[in-house]
């Protein structure tokens, strides 16, 4: 493994944890910011360019900003928080998490004898890409599109000021 | 160690702080967070086992996540609009008080 | 002397009369149904049907008399039965029937036309009570059972009749139930008869043990003819009497009942509370006539066996049993001051002299002096009623006085009666019938039965005279001593009274020794007419003997009574001159409290027996059953009350909480579902993992 690798790695992790634990809501949605990059960088070690770039664009480019901008409009009743950040049952959660992570730890740790070691990367181009969006998987592209459609509306309909009725 | 053990396992490591954050945290937006990074993590698995999988050139890990990233931008949007309504109508994103379906 | 037997021819076929003479019962015994449904306003409508249903059992009674006496009048003896079969057991069968012969001929006759004498004079009398039309009901069934018992050729059937006999008596003895004395007088009569009648059914049952039949004549075959009587005769019962003999005196003691003859008289004077109808009718006239008829409808079974010029056991008994009460009744009537009871001990004595006739005569003198006290004991009777109503309900012959100027027509029937009870010479049937009972008794002092009845018989005689003297000079002669006026009775009570006289006084004619036809018809011979017999020389020592009597006991009467009138605080004469004697008199023997120290007494410590027995042995058992039932009871109730109710309770409590429990994980919050469901994809996770390593 790669010296690169463990440092993204660890800027990632380090990312994660602090858009979970930070206070201030702002600097969790760019903590987040951080870990998307990370990511990025990963996708693009994995030799998964198209994917890196389509992760900036759309995560970085896009939820980021719209989770600062939902952190903003919900501000007015953001005053310092009785009773801390956390939820007063917050051990159970964490308690599955971390259920969770040995369990898949341990999958991965059981199996890793098994696991390939080096393959030679693939060589993988745009136009590969796009035949096989227009190709094979033209449904799911489709249905996509129809997905990020009815989202868009769908969101747009659900945040919106009720002109009549209750405020 | 295996490349891509090491990928599995910071996968599962983002995986699982997301859900410790979805879990804890008492802000709706967190959990959305939380999410995300879930998401993210699992994108992260695919491609790994894209890539040091068998037959990488049918680019299934590939398009699976993809088309993950969409589903994903998707869902968030919808999803921050209805926290925003719930906040215009419960006046808080505190999830420990919004219990209207208690009991 | 004993008459031999006559045998009768019975006829192949029986007559229309014959086979009709149900109807003669039947009609006054539906007339009593009808009325038992009339309401009590229907007092007219009530009183007509029971006459008219009596009218037409006295028609038929005639029709059916004339037939029997056509017959006898043409040499053809009459016996006719209809016999049918009432139920069947294997074998055995259980028969009644009826019989027309010269004796139920005459009885018949007798009741109805008696009997509808006094359903008129009852209309009178009865007219200011209020239950009217249940009286007339009772009258008719009685006349109806009656009726039945003198018709009956099955010893059971007659034995059915008997007992409705006896209830009817009781109904009509505690008319007046709201008086304790009559309801306990009713029970008295009731009880004592039932004495009588058990050894009356035990000799039922042992005739027909013996001669398989409970029929008296049924064409060769029945209990009284020869066939059946030879063979009890020849069954040796105990104490040296044959089965003839025991059946006879078993059967006699329910006559003693029935008749009041001593030890069972106690009843009859205390019936005296019914109303004067009644103790006209059936304690004169009828019931406690019935068992002389009894005994003359089995007498072929009581004189079964006789030797010429002898006598039986059963016989003896009668004649002895008839005489002393004879005595000692007539010795009690001297003492009495209620002129119903007077007349009551005076049948008692009347009754034995009936007894004694049969005993020592045979059927014929007994039933003669039964017919003619029947009219003269009943017209007494109506007349002491009249004499009551005219007294203004006065029974106290210490109160009345004088009234034969207040009530000369009453007077004199009555003076017609008490001449015939007292048996005056040659006018009065009383004096026919008694001194045929007398020259049987002479007569049969040859035959083993010895002079004692006799000289029993002439002495009551005597005591008769004196005390009718008695009672007539206390009622009829000297001041009146009640309060009020009294007055005459009304025609519809006074002229039966005049027709009763008119037959106390003729139908002595059909029983001289002249012309003995009486005894002619009942035993199927020609009787002729022939003043010869007058000119017999012990007829005359007879007739001089009785006359004597009746003289002596008539003049000792009035002079010790006459017109003198004592007050009623004042002692009787009698009592004055002996006073131990008037004690003993006036206490009846003392029977009454005999019995009731003895018989009642020991009846009562018997009650309280079975009272104990009842309340704490079987009642106590039932307690017992009911406690357990209770506690079962109980007991289910606890089960169902902590364990049913409680375990349902209980479970749906614990249902409740555990909703309650599960309804707690429903908090509302986002988080705790996510949690719940990271919780399950972990599990999930894991299992699959394991499950693939493997």
């Amino acid at each position: 493994m790669s010296f690169a690798f463990w440092v993204v790695a660890a800027l990632t992790v380090a990312g994660g944890l602090a858009a979970v634990l930070l206070k201030n809501l702002v600097h969790c949605a760019l903590a987040l910011t951080i870990a998307f990059a990370g990511l990025a960088l990963l996708f693009l070690q994995l030799d998964a360019q198209f994917a890196g770039f389509a992760q900036i664009l759309v995560y970085i480019g896009a939820v980021a900003i719209l989770i600062v901008f939902a952190v903003l409009l919900t501000r007015s009743s953001e005053t310092p928080a009785q009773g801390g950040i956390f939820s007063h049952t917050w051990l159970a959660g964490l308690v599955v998490a971390a259920g969770l992570f040995a369990v898949l730890a341990w999958a991965v740790i059981e199996s890793a004898g098994g696991l390939p070691h080096e393959s030679s990367a693939p060589a993988v181009t745009v136009m590969q890409i796009g035949n096989a969006l227009m190709g094979r998987y033209v449904l799911p592209l489709e249905i996509l599109a129809l997905l990020l459609t009815a989202a868009l509306i769908g969101a747009a309909i659900v945040a919106m000021h009720e002109k009549e009725g209750t405020k | 160690m295996n490349p891509l053990a090491g990928y599995l396992l910071v996968a599962a490591l983002l995986f699982a702080i997301g859900l410790a954050g979805a879990l804890t945290r008492r802000n709706a937006i967190l959990v959305l967070i939380g999410i995300e990074l879930m998401l993210n993590a699992a994108n992260l698995n695919l491609i790994a086992f894209w890539r040091y999988g068998p037959h990488p050139e049918f680019l299934t890990g590939m398009m699976f996540a993809i088309f993950s990233i969409g589903v994903a931008a998707a869902e968030a949007a919808v999803g921050l609009g209805l926290i925003i309504q719930i906040h215009r109508l419960a006046q808080t994103t505190d999830l420990d008080k919004i219990n209207r379906m208690k009991g | 002397m004993i008459q031999e037997t006559v045998s009768f021819t019975p006829l192949s076929s029986a007559s229309t009369i014959a086979q009709i003479l149900w109807l003669i019962p039947a009609v006054p015994i539906v007339a009593s149904g009808a009325i038992a449904l009339m309401k009590q306003p229907l007092r007219k409508p009530a009183a007509t049907v029971a006459i008219g249903s009596l009218g037409v059992s006295l028609v038929l009674s005639l029709f059916a008399f004339a037939h029997v006496l056509s017959g006898w009048a043409q040499g053809e003896a009459v016996r006719e039965t209809v016999n049918f079969t009432w139920v069947q057991v294997g074998a055995a069968h259980v028969d009644l029937g009826w019989v027309l012969d010269p004796l139920a001929a005459v009885m018949m006759v007798m009741v109805s036309l008696v009997g509808l004498l006094i359903f008129i004079y009852s209309i009178g009398y009865m007219e200011h009570d209020e239950n009217f039309t249940r009286f007339f009901c009772f009258l008719a069934l009685f006349a109806g059972a009656m009726l039945g018992v003198v018709i009956s050729n099955s010893i059971l059937l007659l034995f059915m009749c008997w007992e409705i006999v006896g209830l009817t008596s009781y109904l009509l003895i505690g008319f007046w139930y709201q008086k304790p004395s009559a309801a306990a007088a009713a029970k008295k009569a009731f009880l004592t008869t039932r004495v009588g009648d058990v050894f009356f059914l035990l000799g039922i049952v042992w005739l027909f043990a013996q001669t398989g039949t409970l029929l008296f004549y049924n064409g060769g075959t029945g209990a009284l003819e020869p066939l059946a009587l030879g063979g009890m005769l020849a069954t040796h019962a105990a104490w040296g009497l044959t089965a003839a003999g025991a059946i006879g005196l078993l059967i006699f003691a329910g006559a003693v009942g029935k008749s009041g003859q001593l030890p069972l008289h106690v009843w009859l004077p205390d019936a005296m509370e019914g109303p004067t109808p009644v103790s006209a009718l059936i304690h004169a006239a009828t019931m406690v006539a019935a068992g002389v008829y009894l005994v003359a409808r089995v007498y072929p079974l009581m004189q079964a066996g006789v030797v010429p010029g002898g006598t039986t056991t059963a016989l003896t008994a009668v004649t002895w049993v008839g005489a002393i009460t004879a005595v000692f009744a007539a010795l009690i009537a001297i003492a009495q001051n209620d002129i119903k009871r007077i007349l009551a001990y005076s049948t008692v004595s009347q009754l034995g002299y009936m007894m004694a006739g049969l005993g020592l005569g045979g059927v014929a003198v007994g039933m003669f002096h039964l017919i003619t006290h029947a009219f003269f004991k009943s017209l007494l009777f109506m007349g002491a009623g009249s004499v009551i109503h005219g007294s203004h309900e006065e029974q106290d012959v210490r109160r009345m006085g004088g009234l034969r100027r207040a009530m000369p027509l009453t007077f004199l029937t009555y003076a017609a009666g008490m001449l015939a009870l007292c048996g005056f010479p040659i006018f009065f049937s009383g004096f026919w019938s008694k001194d045929g009972i007398l020259a049987a008794a002479k007569h049969a002092e040859a035959s083993g039965i010895g002079a004692g009845p006799f000289a029993l018989l002439v002495f009551g005689a005597l005591l008769t005279a004196f005390y009718m003297t008695r009672q007539v000079s206390y009622v009829f002669f000297g001041t009146w001593r009640g309060h009020g006026h009294p007055h005459e009775s009304s025609r519809v009570m006074t002229m039966p009274l005049a027709i009763l006289a008119f037959f106390a006084i003729a139908l002595g004619a059909i029983g001289t020794p002249a012309w003995e036809w009486f005894k002619g018809f009942l035993e199927n011979r020609v009787a002729p007419f022939s003043l010869a017999a007058f000119g017999a020389p012990e007829f005359f020592s007879l007739l001089g003997t009785s006359s004597l009597v009746v003289f002596i006991g008539l003049g000792l009467g009035w002079w010790m009574y006459g017109n003198k009138s004592p007050q009623p605080e004042e002692p009787d004469a009698l009592e004055k001159a002996l006073p131990p004697v008037w004690a003993v008199l006036r206490d009846k023997f003392y029977f009454d409290e005999i019995y009731g120290a003895t018989v009642i007494a020991f009846y009562y410590g018997w009650a309280r027996v079975a009272d104990w027995l009842d309340r704490y042995v079987w009642g106590g058992a039932v307690a017992a059953v009911a406690l357990l039932f209770r506690g079962w009871a109980q007991l289910n109730r606890l089960l169902d009350q902590y364990g049913v109710n409680g375990g349902f309770d209980k479970s749906c409590e614990e249902l409740a909480s555990g909703g309650g429990l599960l309804a707690r994980m429903q908090t509302g919050r986002v988080q705790t579902y996510l949690r719940l469901l990271a919780l399950a994809v972990v599990v999930l996770a894991a299992i699959l993992i394991w499950s693939s390593r493997g």
